[in-house]
């Protein structure tokens, strides 16, 4: 691959963060461990016997849930904690003073924040699989893995712009503050259906909700789908330009 | 490391500051200044904190755009990738991944440029030879440092800014460093030094450039910058009391390190005669014209701001 073109610094930026990412394995317990936890434990093992919700047994329909907030936390950490440390201490710095397309430096963080999206879905229906009775055709598996992937594009904006807002030691508390709440608001850790009429309703403002709603859709459920897509389109939309707003400001191109 | 020093023409700055501004809320840390760096010579821009060095760099890394007038690199805006190309840097930087080896570190970086160094010639001129598999938060400071002068290599640039690049060095370490960049000035290479140490400044530079309170209050040479110092350094060993020396008339400083006496005096001809006849038995006297850093002091102390 020619030197210096944008694939080339695209590959060679996902390469290094593969390799960073694999040899400090503690960044891997919370992002790939916590969903692989929840989801044994409440999709599994205290849900795992009883009927669910939108007609389908909970060990399915937590698939969904737990998939998504899987991948939302990829998405926010991977890229929002990652950038933010980077930045705050010099290295980005560093990398802007060379010719590095910005955008093979964030296109290759998303990448590496999407295939961890990746295995923890993968690891989640082996999950089901093996213990849950979870049983779909390998269509339906597919298009869970793709909803799921294109799902994490509105958090790694929305990371980016995490990464420019907040320093290196605030980052993960801050990006804590966000996933949480608006993970449980989202019904990712208890169904939407299982919650008070007040809280349904906030939902409907939670980006993670509409991710969860289309892999539903993706295993099954009737949901309207172009509602959530659009939704989706216009979370990411208002990420990116809060995303770009963040970065032109750092880069000192909004001053007076 | 290829001879490209003549990719343009030899006489076209390296980079220029055109009337340049620079603002950071209320605080303006650049007051209009002009600057051009040239090929084949070593620069070292000295300033107290604070005198504007830092946004200087900055600009002409293309990292931030002036408020107003031009920042230039071979012709063309420094915030283009078009001169970034041709620019390496060695910065201050907290923390560098840890968990990459020195060669993944100086792959990643050529991937940036079209036409990089090779890595095995990187390997060599930053003196890395055996670390090449290390961690890089194995290694030690120094070995940190020339990782980082890979890094800055790793384009060819035609133009280097080295920040502070020493700190950690051993003193034999920070030798060869010197002697790397000497070359590649004789290979006509810009090169932009900004250093605490005024020794080495005074070793390396061609240029000195003193940036005070956002403006350049001196550009020449380091001897040059030092003969504008009027005072010269008087070092002896006197029994007489130091209240006592800095009373005898044009002593503007005296102080003493065990049995040295130094004295900074505008008329050393005078304030020696005066020691003679007080103490006879004055012995060990050397009179020395003023280094690099007593300039340094007179040209950034605030009595002289009307420069």
């Amino acid at each position: 691959m020619t030197s210096g073109t944008f694939s080339a610094v695209l590959v060679s930026e996902t390469r290094s963060e593969i390799l960073k990412v694999i040899r400090v394995p503690a960044f891997l317990i919370p992002i790939i461990g916590f969903p692989a936890m929840f989801y044994a434990l409440f999709g599994l093992l205290m849900f795992g016997g009883s009927g669910g919700a939108a007609g389908l047994q909970m060990p399915t329909y937590l698939l969904a849930s737990y998939g998504t907030f899987g991948v939302v936390g990829a998405a926010l950490f991977g890229m929002g904690v990652g950038v933010a440390v980077e930045r705050g201490q010099g290295w980005l710095t560093l990398k802007s003073a060379t010719p590095m397309p910005p955008l093979a430096y964030f296109g290759a963080k998303m990448l590496v924040s999407m295939i961890f999206g990746v295995i923890i879905t993968l690891i989640l229906c082996t999950l089901g699989t093996l213990f849950g009775g979870v049983s779909m055709s390998a269509t339906t598996w597919l298009l869970l893995l793709l909803v799921l992937t294109v799902g994490a594009v509105p958090f790694c904006a929305l990371g980016c712009a995490l990464g420019y807002l907040a320093g290196p030691n605030s980052a993960p508390a801050i990006a804590n503050m966000i996933y949480l709440p608006m993970s449980f608001l989202s019904g990712l850790w208890i169904p939407v259906e299982f919650m008070p009429k007040a809280l349904q309703s906030v939902a409907v403002f939670m980006p993670p909700y509409h991710i969860s709603r289309l892999a539903l859709a993706a295993v099954g459920v009737k949901t309207n789908v172009l509602l959530h897509a659009g939704a989706l389109v216009g979370f990411t939309a208002v990420f990116l330009a809060l995303a770009v707003l963040a970065y032109r400001r750092d880069d000192g191109r909004t001053w007076g | 490391m290829s001879a490209s020093g003549n990719r343009t023409a030899a006489n076209e700055p390296a980079a220029e500051l055109q009337a340049v501004r620079v603002r950071y809320g209320a605080v303006e840390a650049l007051k209009g200044i002009d600057l051009s760096i040239e090929r084949g010579r070593i620069t070292v821009l000295l300033g107290p904190n604070g005198a504007g060095k830092t946004s200087a760099v900055r600009l002409m890394l293309g990292l931030i755009p002036p408020h107003s007038g031009r920042v230039l690199v071979f012709g063309h805006n420094a915030r283009d990738a078009v001169a970034k190309r041709r620019v390496g840097a060695m910065m201050q930087v907290a923390k560098v991944p840890e968990s990459l080896r020195v060669t993944e570190h100086i792959d990643t970086f050529r991937a940036y440029y079209p036409k990089p160094l090779d890595r095995a010639s990187l390997i060599e001129a930053a003196g890395l030879k055996g670390l090449e598999r290390r961690l890089f938060g194995n290694l030690s400071g120094g070995e940190k440092q020339r990782v980082l002068f890979a890094l800055a290599l790793a384009g060819d640039p035609d133009l280097l800014f080295l920040d502070e690049p020493t700190v950690g060095m051993d003193v034999e370490t920070r030798r060869s460093f010197w002697k790397n960049v000497r070359a590649l000035r004789e290979n006509g290479r810009a090169v932009l030094l900004t250093t605490h140490y005024l020794e080495e400044a005074d070793a390396l530079a061609d240029r000195v450039v003193v940036l005070h309170q956002g403006r350049i209050v001196a550009d020449a040479t380091p001897d040059r910058i030092k003969q504008t110092v009027s005072r010269r350094r008087i070092r002896c060993v006197t029994s007489l009391e130091l209240t006592d020396v800095r009373a005898i008339a044009a002593v503007d400083s005296a102080e003493r390190d065990g049995e040295v006496t130094t004295i900074l005096t505008p008329s050393a001809e005078g304030v020696v005669r005066t020691l003679l006849l007080r103490d006879g038995s004055l012995h060990h006297l050397e009179v020395a014209g003023a280094a690099l850093e007593d300039a340094f002091i007179e040209l950034t102390s605030d009595a002289l701001e009307v420069a």
